[in-house]
């Protein structure tokens, strides 16, 4: 017979135990009541958090399930039910925008595109749903990463390319980046990927909170800002957007 | 902007399952929106009728909530139009107001033994040439008759003339005008051109077809065009001009601006209807589609359209849900779809109920062809979105030929067109654009329009195709080789449902 990992059946009693009863709990619960010692246990709870499947309340240093592991199960949100939800939403921030609209989730290391509305002029356009955007440079991947920590550390492990002089390379302004998405609840792209493209994204929360993907709007740069500023007219109708998906995913006013 | 006030066009869709009211500003946006669900009645297998009376109220209710959502009053509103469902027949006292039965809904199939009855020794297409419809049970016709010979009395007070006919576009028209009030007796052409009883090129009931069916003329109301000033508003809208009245079908067709012939527009929803704009011209339908009015505005010539309806499409991935349990939401079906490259050699073909357009075939019965072990459910989702895709195929196919006009694109609403790898599926084997607009409501945007047009919100209907935004276009990918040579092996599993029913009945 090949031999188990113990570690990897203590790491599965720690998420069984996480998973039943209350839920939230603490290192020494957690660690008295699967007979671990305390060092192990958080050793355990640490590698765990790493991966996305445990998470830790700042608040109270609890412990709780994690994303990847809703995203793991049948919970996970289908991306096909996301796009069926966003749809009218997405169409009048189009509309109201006079830009192009994004639907975005983590997939692999990158953000992958489900949904796409046309910019409303007349122009040629082609449907880029199933395309792949990075995380590190695009709005919609800073927002991903500023609040899914799947996300947050593929984009912290990756290169992050400069893929124009604008781009955002070193980890320490990168995290600064993503402190301030989360404090103002919306991200920016401002040629970070393509010369003259600007974009702005805000999160799609599910009921549970999770941060499921985002939504941005795309334009050139002379339409996106004015006078070097980020027009705030677009970003209140994106966080519209973005709360108004998640209000139908059901997740509470916020 | 000289425009100091705003103004609006309130829109009512009197649908088979609930009524709403949507409001529209100048852009063709969607300012609000009321809704209201209704109670659907089976009185036994067959039968689906509605209160009419309870629609009435809810009609009010939601015209009321979408002004008060909008914070907007009835000065604000220029015009009021109408689109419902089609085929749903009622018949009131002009008295009283009072409905003498429930409304018979357009599903309801108790008049299947009396149409085969009408047709005598000609069979379902005695009155095609004139109507551009099949005797068949879904149309309003033979509803009248059904409720003429079974509601007591009925037949006598009727010919006395105190009885009025309507679909629910004149329900609404007539209570909204003031009801025994002096409320108006109106139906447009779309609605009319669905009883069975209005003659295509005269626009007039047909009396010769009226005296076969057992209608008295004294219950019909006047046929008028889709956009023009019926009468004024009483109630919540008084004053309100009551503009516009359009089936929900034809209201799409008008929503997503199919203005000329050869245009075309796709509703995909549980069932799935595809219209066929051919201008002035009633062409006649040798492949199983129907003839119908696609719109008239004012005293201008009256559009036609060909029509042509799915039975099956949203309602298989509905199937897939509920009765085989292989996906969780509807939406999943596409995620199990796209697990797979193609369908492994599947195809499914929902004859749940027989084959319709272009084979009405009902000794036809669903079949799954091509199985192998290899085959899994991702293969079978596949075949699943595949079917709605040649099924839409057939029908254009059928429509270039009746109609010898080659569709250019497909203009898509409805549901099922949040579903990305499904209308992909239809771009590839149409080998035509796919192309969804930015307004999903095109049923109400439709009424909205004619009511605007009538009143001169909107000029004509160049100022409409201005307005009209481009959300999404698909394009074709697949290769001619592989489209011939799947279109093959669907005609090979269509063929394979036939004759599963031994006995036709």
């Amino acid at each position: 017979m090949a031999r188990t990992i113990q570690s990897l059946e203590r790491a599965a009693a720690v998420l069984r135990l996480l998973a039943g009863g209350e839920r939230r709990l603490g290192l020494s619960d957690i660690a008295s009541t699967l007979g671990l010692a305390k060092g192990t246990a958080h050793g355990l709870l640490r590698t765990l958090q790493q991966e996305g499947f445990v998470e830790q309340d700042p608040a109270s240093g609890r412990y709780q399930l994690g994303a990847e592991l809703l995203r793991l199960g049948n919970s996970y949100l289908d991306v096909h039910e996301l796009r069926a939800r966003a749809l009218v939403w997405t169409d009048d921030l189009a509309r109201s925008s006079g830009e192009s609209v994004y639907l975005g989730v983590l997939h692999q290391q990158g953000v992958l595109i489900v949904h796409h509305v046309f910019r409303p002029d007349d122009s040629r356009q082609v449907l880029e749903v199933g395309a792949m955007q990075p995380l590190h440079s695009t709005a919609l991947g800073k927002v991903l990463a500023a609040y899914d920590p799947v996300a947050h550390s593929e984009a912290m492990d990756s290169g992050r390319e400069a893929l124009t002089a604008h781009t955002i390379t070193d980890p320490e302004s990168f995290e600064e980046v993503l402190e301030l998405t989360r404090s103002r609840g919306w991200a920016a792209d401002v040629e970070e990927t393509w010369e003259g493209v600007a974009s702005i994204a805000a999160p799609v929360h599910d009921r549970r909170r999770m941060p499921v993907g985002a939504v941005a709007v795309t334009g050139a740069v002379e339409r996106v800002c004015s006078d070097g500023e980020i027009q705030p007219r677009l970003v209140a109708a994106v966080r519209d957007c973005a709360r108004a998906v998640s209000r139908d995913l059901g997740a509470g006013r916020f | 902007m000289s425009d100091t006030r705003r103004e609006f066009i309130a829109a009512i869709d009197q649908g088979t399952t609930s009524s709403r009211c949507i409001v529209f500003d100048r852009d063709g946006r969607i300012v609000s929106v009321g809704q209201k669900e209704h109670e659907q009645i089976f009185p036994e297998p067959g039968r689906v009728e509605h209160d009419a009376a309870e629609i009435w109220t809810n009609v009010q209710e939601v015209i009321t909530e979408a002004l008060d959502k909008a914070g907007i009053t009835r000065e604000d509103v220029r015009a009021l139009g109408i689109t419902n469902q089609r085929e749903t027949t009622l018949l009131w006292d002009r008295a009283t107001g009072e409905p003498v039965h429930n409304a018979i809904v357009w599903q309801d199939t108790r008049t299947d033994a009396l149409c085969r009855e009408l047709g005598r020794n000609v069979g379902q297409d005695r009155f095609r040439r004139e109507t551009g419809l099949p005797l068949a049970s879904y149309f309003a016709g033979p509803k009248i008759r059904w409720l003429l010979d079974n509601v007591e009395g009925l037949r006598e007070r009727a010919e006395a003339g105190e009885i009025l006919f309507g679909t629910m576009d004149s329900w609404v028209i007539w209570n909204l005008t003031g009801g025994t009030e002096g409320g108006v007796h109106v139906t447009d052409v779309t609605n009319a051109s669905r009883t069975l009883l209005m003659n295509l090129r005269t626009m007039d009931w047909d009396p010769r077809i009226c005296e076969s069916m057992g209608v008295p003329m004294a219950v019909l109301p006047e046929i008028r065009s889709s956009a023009e000033v019926y009468g004024e508003a009483r109630g919540a809208l008084a004053g309100v001009p009551v503009a516009s009245a359009l089936g929900d079908q034809q209201a799409a067709l008008f929503g997503q601006t199919c203005f000329s012939p050869g245009e075309a527009k796709s509703t995909y929803g549980t069932g799935t209807f595809l219209l066929l704009n051919t201008g002035s011209e009633a062409v006649n339908s040798y492949n199983g589609l129907l003839t119908t009015v696609g719109y008239r505005i004012g005293d201008q010539d009256p559009v036609y359209a060909l029509e042509g309806s799915i039975a099956v499409t949203g309602s298989l991935v509905q199937w897939m849900r509920d009765q085989m349990g292989l996906i969780n939401s509807a939406a999943e079906i596409e995620t199990l779809a796209s697990s797979v490259e193609d369908n492994g050699g599947a195809y499914f073909v929902p004859a749940f109920s027989g084959l319709f357009a272009p084979y009405w075939r009902s000794d036809a019965r669903g079949v799954i062809a091509g199985l192998t072990r290899y085959v899994t459910k991702a293969h079978i989702a596949r075949a699943v979105l595949e079917a709605t895709a040649w099924q839409t195929r057939e029908i254009v196919d059928a429509m270039e030929k009746d109609s010898r006009v080659e569709l250019t694109a497909l203009r898509v609403d409805g549901g099922m067109t949040s579903n990305n790898l499904l209308m992909q599926c239809i771009s590839d084997v149409l080998d035509a654009p796919v192309v969804r607009p930015m307004v999903a409501e095109t049923t109400c945007l439709g009424a909205a329009y004619a009511a605007g047009l009538a009143v001169g919100f909107w000029p004509d209907t160049d100022a409409l195709r201005a307005n009209w935004r481009r959300a999404a276009e698909w394009t074709p990918r697949m290769e001619a080789g592989t489209r011939e040579r799947e279109y093959k092996n669907w005609l090979k599993a269509v063929e394979r449902t036939m004759g599963w029913l031994e006995e036709e009945n």
